[in-house]
């Protein structure tokens, strides 16, 4: 499906949102919208309910952490974190946590579009608006971006930890995560794992 | 139900209890029980028999399939793809391999087209039987029904052994085809198991489909509707069993699906009998597809020559590919930066957001009711955990 | 009694025995295991059960869904670290004697998913583990193997002496510490009265880059 057209139709039903291609560079050509999160909701009913897209069905959602590229953007998100109120300019270089919705439809049998919505960083503006009202099959798949990447669904109507359990504090997925050192033993270790084991032991 | 002396507290009466008669009861079921399908957990409130509330806890088998193949190389992913719903790990392959197939552009040879239809033909079938098994299980028929089921199954496995090596987890696919090609004798040993399955499904069908307690356990029993399944991302033969024409052999027509012809059973209830008759026809459409998928098998090649399987290296992208498992639309989705590890590897499992809806078909129910409704669904942890 | 005069006795349809030898003969041939199922293996453990491997030849085919009336735990997948404090309990509610079979290689020591997060590196760490079967899954009949392994281990025990099992000694515990869920491991992570690491030598030559993959 060619996203072009579809653009310029959004543009125009759903006024003042900001919508962006994705352009896709593998032989897959799965280009992709970049939707902005005030709008995601609009956007999203317009998807399910013009007669002629019919988007009736979210297949898939998947979380992907993209981590600022360098130290610089540590720092930087570092200093965000105490003053909330820098501008949005910042935002690009602390990296971010973007959430991917695959779209079908069922009734006309077309598909996929692809929407993404961005975080602002990977700190402390991590809001996304939930699509839950939209299609329920994002619920559980919405709570696990939440449990392993941290990102706050607004408006998901049971936002809990759905893989991990409630105690647990981390976000495993993220790219930065570090794991429990439980590398004591291993009875045949080899490769990255005998790696993790002398590293327990060089402690 | 007990009529109690004494009013409790207002916060443990239930809505209808208002009037002061009944108490609610919290039943944590799972994740170690008898019925349910692996380390399921429902934390389900009663007010009586009824089912008023359910919620289901997932995470028992949460075994982090994506952190590690992020960690991973694409080629060593493949053998976790086994594991994940480790009933049918010829699919799971097929999805995966399709997947990275769409990434990098890839085009199969014809005769692996056709062995990964056989392969995941046969893999439908005995997921389906022992799917069926299980539900009559669940329902109180202890024994026969699986031992047949399981029976049938390793007939299947059998052929499975001798072509890949392993009973239950088989590795089979690569990027560009098929890891080995047919042992002698294999296609010989294969006809024989598919002409002797529509027997067994006589015999099974004889004994289970005018019964009349599972008539009576299953009908009406668990209801989904067509509007309610689509929204909430149902797949597989539970949509079609409300009545849904989506199939992706259908729709995608992935692989060389568009070759045979076979036909889409659907259900117009959407109860638990619709989803276990559908699984019994699709079985017969199956064992279809896999005549004429044997009949017409060429010679040729297995792999692809020019995809450098090992060292794998896909152009920074991304791809989501699909496959219709036995379970529903299976999904992966991979983003390459370049590096021969993906930088990002995600599974749609479709048993997971199956049961999105698992407590809208059982609230109102008897708590009998809520495992053979879960045993409709057909679930399996490895997939939904992952 | 000497074992040439016993066997010609029992040729004679004479079965001589004692007390000891009849005990462990009865437990042996009725181990009921717990209907417990963690993830793939379990299906192998099913299909061990079902007409073709058939495990009732060996007087295992009474599954009960309570660990109240089981003898032994098939520990029969990975064990996640969620799932890790359901297991010690579960274990901790079987009544002595009682017996674990580690069956497959996650319940071993992880596995291939051993580089999970929230997979326990072998479930020996909180309970004692009788017999380790290797396999991604192991095929039936190396479960059935297992259990021939533990029948003869049944048939070795003493009822008396300082070798007594477990069960005869009341000064042995028969239900050890479930594991807590903290904010980002178990505590404790190990069982220190159950398992501490093997003490093994690792090396890793200079130039050996296979943990590059």
């Amino acid at each position: 499906m060619t996203l072009e057209p579809l653009k310029l139709e959004l543009e125009e039903k759903v006024p003042g949102c900001g919508l962006e291609i994705i352009s896709n560079p593998s032989p897959s050509a799965q280009h992709s919208l970049l939707i902005d999160p005030e709008h995601a909701v609009a956007v999203a009913m317009y998807l399910r309910d013009a007669a002629h897209l019919r988007f009736d069905y979210c297949s898939n959602v998947t979380g992907i952490d993209w981590p600022a590229p360098n130290d610089a953007g540590k720092a930087k998100l570092k200093d965000m974190e105490e003053d909330l109120e820098q501008d949005e300019a910042d935002c690009a270089t602390a990296g971010y946590l973007e959430v991917v919705y695959h779209l079908y439809s069922m009734e006309k049998k077309h598909g996929p579009v692809i929407l993404r919505m961005r975080t602002c960083d990977r700190g402390l503006r991590v809001h996304l608006p939930s699509l839950v009202s939209v299609w329920r099959s994002a619920d559980f798949q919405e709570r696990e971006i939440f449990d392993l990447f941290g990102v706050i669904f607004d408006g998901h109507p049971d936002l809990r930890r759905i893989l991990m359990w409630d105690e647990y504090t981390d976000h495993p997925m993220r790219r930065d995560y570090v794991e429990p050192d439980d590398y004591e033993y291993e009875p045949t270790a080899h490769d990255e794992v005998l790696r993790k084991t002398m590293n327990h032991y060089a402690k | 139900m007990t009529t109690l002396a004494e009013a409790p507290p207002k916060s443990t009466l239930s809505p209808s209890a208002s009037n002061g008669d009944t108490q609610l009861l919290e039943v944590s079921m799972g994740p170690q029980h008898p019925s349910t399908h692996g380390v399921f957990r429902m934390d389900v409130s009663l007010d009586g028999e009824t089912v008023v509330k359910l919620k289901p806890i997932f995470g028992y088998l949460h075994r982090n399939h994506e952190k590690i193949a992020e960690n991973e190389t694409y080629l060593g992913s493949m053998p976790y793809t086994d594991r994940l719903d480790y009933f049918c790990s010829i699919t799971n392959n097929w999805a995966y391999a399709l997947s990275v197939e769409t990434l990098a552009g890839i085009v199969v040879p014809e005769r692996a087209e056709y062995l990964r239809v056989i392969t995941a033909e046969l893999t439908r079938l005995q997921n389906h039987t022992c799917l069926a098994g299980f539900l009559m299980q669940d329902m109180g028929a202890s024994g026969t029904p699986l031992m047949y089921a399981f029976r049938e199954r390793e007939k299947i496995l059998d052929l499975f052994e001798s072509l890949t090596g392993a009973r239950m987890m088989c590795n089979y696919m690569r990027f560009g085809g098929c890891r080995v090609d047919l042992p002698a004798g294999w296609l010989e040993q294969a006809k024989t198991v598919v002409a002797a399955f529509p027997k067994f499904l006589d015999e099974f069908e004889a004994l289970l489909n005018g019964n009349e307690i599972l008539m009576a356990r299953t009908q009406g029993v668990g209801v989904l509707s067509k509007e309610l399944a689509i929204n909430a991302g149902v797949t597989g033969p539970m949509l079609r069993a409300s009545g849904v024409n989506y199939d992706l052999r259908k729709v995608d027509k992935y692989g060389i699906y568009d070759r045979f012809q076979f036909r889409i059973p659907l259900g117009d209830h959407g109860d638990v009998y619709d989803r276990y008759m559908i699984r019994v026809l699709e079985m017969r459409e199956s064992v279809k597809i896999l005549e004429q998928a044997m009949r017409d098998l060429p010679e040729g090649l297995i792999q692809d020559p020019k995809t450098k399987v090992r060292n794998f290296k896909p152009k920074p992208g991304e791809a989501y590919g699909r496959i219709e498992s036995p379970k529903g639309e299976l999904g992966f989705y991979l983003v390459s930066d370049g590096t021969p590890r993906p930088y990002r590897f995600r599974v749609r499992p479709p048993s997971l957001i199956n049961l999105t809806i698992l407590e809208d078909m059982c609230l109102g129910r008897n708590v009998a009711d809520v495992v053979i409704i879960l045993g409709s669904v057909d679930i399996v942890m490895g997939e939904v955990d992952r | 009694m000497d074992e040439g005069l016993k066997s010609e006795l029992s040729k004679q349809g004479v079965v001589a025995t004692n007390l000891q030898e009849l005990y462990n003969w009865g437990r042996r041939n009725s181990i009921w295991p717990l209907n417990f199922g963690l993830a793939c293996c379990a299906i192998e453990m099913i299909a061990s059960t079902m007409a073709r491997y058939d495990m009732a030849r060996f007087g295992a085919e009474v599954f009960r869904p309570s660990p109240r009336q089981a003898d032994l735990m098939i520990v029969a997948g990975t064990i996640t670290k969620k799932m890790a404090p359901q297991v010690v309990r579960l274990y901790n509610q079987m009544p002595e004697p009682k017996y674990v079979i580690s069956m497959g290689a996650c319940a071993i020591s992880g596995g291939p998913f051993k580089q999970g997060y929230n997979v326990l590196k072998g479930i020996d760490r909180y309970i004692p583990v009788d017999i380790y079967i290797p396999g991604c899954p192991p095929r039936p009949e190396a479960l059935i193997d297992a259990l021939m392994a533990l029948q003869r281990k049944i048939d070795a025990q003493q009822l008396t002496g300082d070798s007594r099992p477990r069960h005869l000694n009341a000064d042995e515990p028969s239900e050890f510490t479930v594991p807590k869920f903290g904010a980002h491991d178990l505590e404790p992570p190990q069982n220190p009265v159950v398992w501490h690491a093997p003490l093994v030598q690792i090396a890793l030559a200079e130039d050996d880059d296979s943990g590059t993959a």
